[in-house]
């Protein structure tokens, strides 16, 4: 059996979550990836330990994985393959069930374990009820929660590349902009640490206390969707079912109540701090340690302590 | 211009999901049932569009059980015209309910429908890009801001990096993400006014649409729980907790 995962990347950078696609993929058998845009994106693609070949797709129309041109390239792809996979990222999202309706298929999202080649698991109800599925259909096309899959190594592979051609275009869709918001900070969905903030945090201004602190953890910076909707951070910082889902070595919320949608994105951490100054506040009961305290306190504290 | 919204009928969202004893599935029965809040949002966003001239009709659908009823008139106490309810068992799947939208967008015509971008439920996120495919349009997903105008709907989408900006030929899909705006709540009047609005109900099976499961359900299990741990009283208790017994700095 072939997989075939379309690899997703940013500014000429395979994704993170993308490689973690290739090691779920690789329990199905072979794998060759789909990657657009750069020779060089598909040349680092060549690299990853377990892929077999690459399908390299130069064309400008693919160049910002726009849904449309690309699902109509992957239908035309899919004939060699059994299972095609991505990332559970926007990318993913957007694309394969738009490929898997051209191909008659039913897409099983956000897939936490492969069972077997026609079983997998995953979350529904934010989390709060895992389902076993069992596809009926004869080709596969999941996207995989890369919480879930260990990375494959960036190295170690030497993959051919074959070029292939442009299909069709719909013609129903233009890639406009892209307004990617500039971040030293590692990936949310791939760090080791995240440090979060809620409604507590008040504002954009003091939003920014837990800056120091995340460069000295080397952390990514998360948010609930209270502290995404009064317009704290931007839209794509969001934790939770309808944002990213995380599961960091160590995941410290500050300001966050604990809602289950929020839960749902970050439950899964190894280790969780929570700081709040309701005893009562519901994330305390996910959390490994809790400090129940004024967070305008707290976080210089620990910051100074950490160095 | 119609816009057509499909809206389903969920657990509501702020109760804590059970999973069934003989883990077959999600307790629904003497559940709290709503409209799926990003549905919310997608009809909101029409209702809008009508108020602003740009829609001339706003028409709701739903593909479920007999109770989706109350969900539809919701919907038109918000602001949709009209409603029509597909009557099928309790939870298709995205390609079955895709495949009956299509259907219905060929008998309604709309220049635009707008979903939401995921059902709470089932958590799956692709029914709209799944219409969207069968249709031949194109798909504004995850949209934070929709405009539309000289025959196109320019869509800024949540993307994993921040936001991206499309712009769609008409006839198109737009999934409404969470900021797209805030609903309304219908006032008492509106709920009044909803009731004598027209629904029409159909049957799925006479559409013409197999909607046979391709994903059976082996089982449904409650997730590992997690304990709840210490509160410490300091942060110098915090730092050394995560140095030496978590090990995680
Ligand atoms: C369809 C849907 C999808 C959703 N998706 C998501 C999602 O993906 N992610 C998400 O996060 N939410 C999501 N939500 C929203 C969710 O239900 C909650 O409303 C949200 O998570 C609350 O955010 P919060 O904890 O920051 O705010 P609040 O619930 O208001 O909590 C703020 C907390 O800060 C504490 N606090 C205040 N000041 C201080 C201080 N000085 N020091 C210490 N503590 C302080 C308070 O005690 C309180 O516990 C979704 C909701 C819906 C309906
Ligand atoms: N049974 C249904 N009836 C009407 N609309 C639906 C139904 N199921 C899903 N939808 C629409 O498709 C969107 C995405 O759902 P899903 O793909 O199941 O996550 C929902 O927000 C609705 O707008």
């Amino acid at each position: 059996m072939t997989a075939l995962v379309l690899l997703d990347h940013e500014d000429g950078r395979i994704k993170q979550a993308a490689l973690s696609a290739v090691t779920a993929a690789t329990q199905f058998g072979d794998v060759h990836v789909l990657v657009t845009g750069e020779r060089s994106v598909a040349e680092t693609a060549a690299k990853i330990s377990g892929v077999t070949k690459v399908l390299h797709a130069a064309d400008a129309l693919y160049a910002h994985e726009m849904a449309e041109p690309l699902a109509a390239l992957l239908v035309s792809l899919a004939g060699s393959y059994d299972q095609i996979l991505a990332s559970a990222s926007a990318v993913g999202k957007n694309v394969l069930p738009r490929a898997a309706a051209l191909l008659d298929v039913q897409p099983v999202p956000d897939v936490v374990r492969i069972v077997d080649a026609d079983t997998f698991v995953r979350p529904i109800y934010a989390g709060n009820a895992l389902a076993t599925v069992k596809s009926s259909d004869s080709k596969k096309i999941l996207t995989v929660r890369s919480s879930a899959f260990d990375a494959a190594p960036a190295e170690g592979g030497s993959a051919a590349i074959e070029e292939v051609a442009a299909v069709e275009n719909p013609n129903v869709s233009e890639f406009v902009a892209v307004h990617l918001s500039a971040s030293e900070r590692p990936e949310l969905d791939s760090a080791r640490v995240v440090v979060s903030g809620g409604r507590g945090l008040l504002s954009e201004e003091k939003f920014r206390i837990l800056e120091p602190l995340a460069d000295t953890l080397g952390a990514a910076i998360g948010a609930s969707r209270a502290a995404v909707d009064s317009g704290f951070v931007s839209n794509e910082y969001q934790v939770g079912q309808t944002g990213k889902i995380v599961a960091p070595e160590l995941y410290i919320a500050f300001g966050i109540s604990g809602a289950i949608q929020h839960l749902a994105g970050m439950k899964d951490s190894r280790v969780i701090v929570a700081v709040n100054k309701d005893p009562e506040a519901p994330i305390f009961q996910v959390a490994d340690y809790g400090i129940v305290g004024d967070l305008f306190e707290i976080v210089p504290e620990l910051t100074e302590k950490l160095k | 211009m119609k816009i057509v919204v499909p809206i389903k009928r969920v657990v509501d969202y702020n109760i804590k999901p059970r999973v069934k004893p003989d883990g077959s599935g999600v307790e629904t029965t003497g559940v709290k049932m709503s409209m799926n809040p990003f549905d919310e949002i997608a009809v909101e966003e029409a209702v809008r569009l009508k108020e602003k001239g740009v829609a001339t009709e706003v028409v709701v659908v739903s593909v479920g059980v007999q109770q989706a009823q109350d969900t539809l008139r919701t919907a038109m106490a918000m602001g949709a015209d009209r409603a029509v309810l597909v009557l099928s068992e309790e939870s298709p799947e995205p390609l079955a309910v895709a495949k009956v939208l299509k259907v219905i967008v060929a008998k309604e015509d709309p220049g635009l429908v707008i979903l939401g971008k995921q059902a709470i439920d089932d958590d799956m996120n692709a029914t709209g890009q799944m219409l969207a495919g069968l249709l031949g349009w194109g798909q504004g997903t995850f949209a934070g801001n929709v405009e539309v105008a000289d025959g196109k709907v320019k869509v800024s989408r949540e993307i994993d990096g921040g936001t991206e900006d499309v712009s769609l030929v008409l006839p198109a899909i737009v999934t409404a993400d969470l900021r797209l705006n805030e609903p309304r709540y219908a006032s008492l009047p509106n709920i009044m006014k909803a009731k004598k609005k027209p629904l029409e109900t159909l049957n799925v099976a006479d559409l013409g649409v197999d909607t046979t499961r391709r994903l059976t359900i082996v089982s449904v299990a409650e997730p590992a729980e997690r304990k709840a741990g210490i509160k410490v009283e300091t942060v110098s208790e915090l730092v050394e907790k995560l140095r030496n017994e978590a090990k995680v700095i």
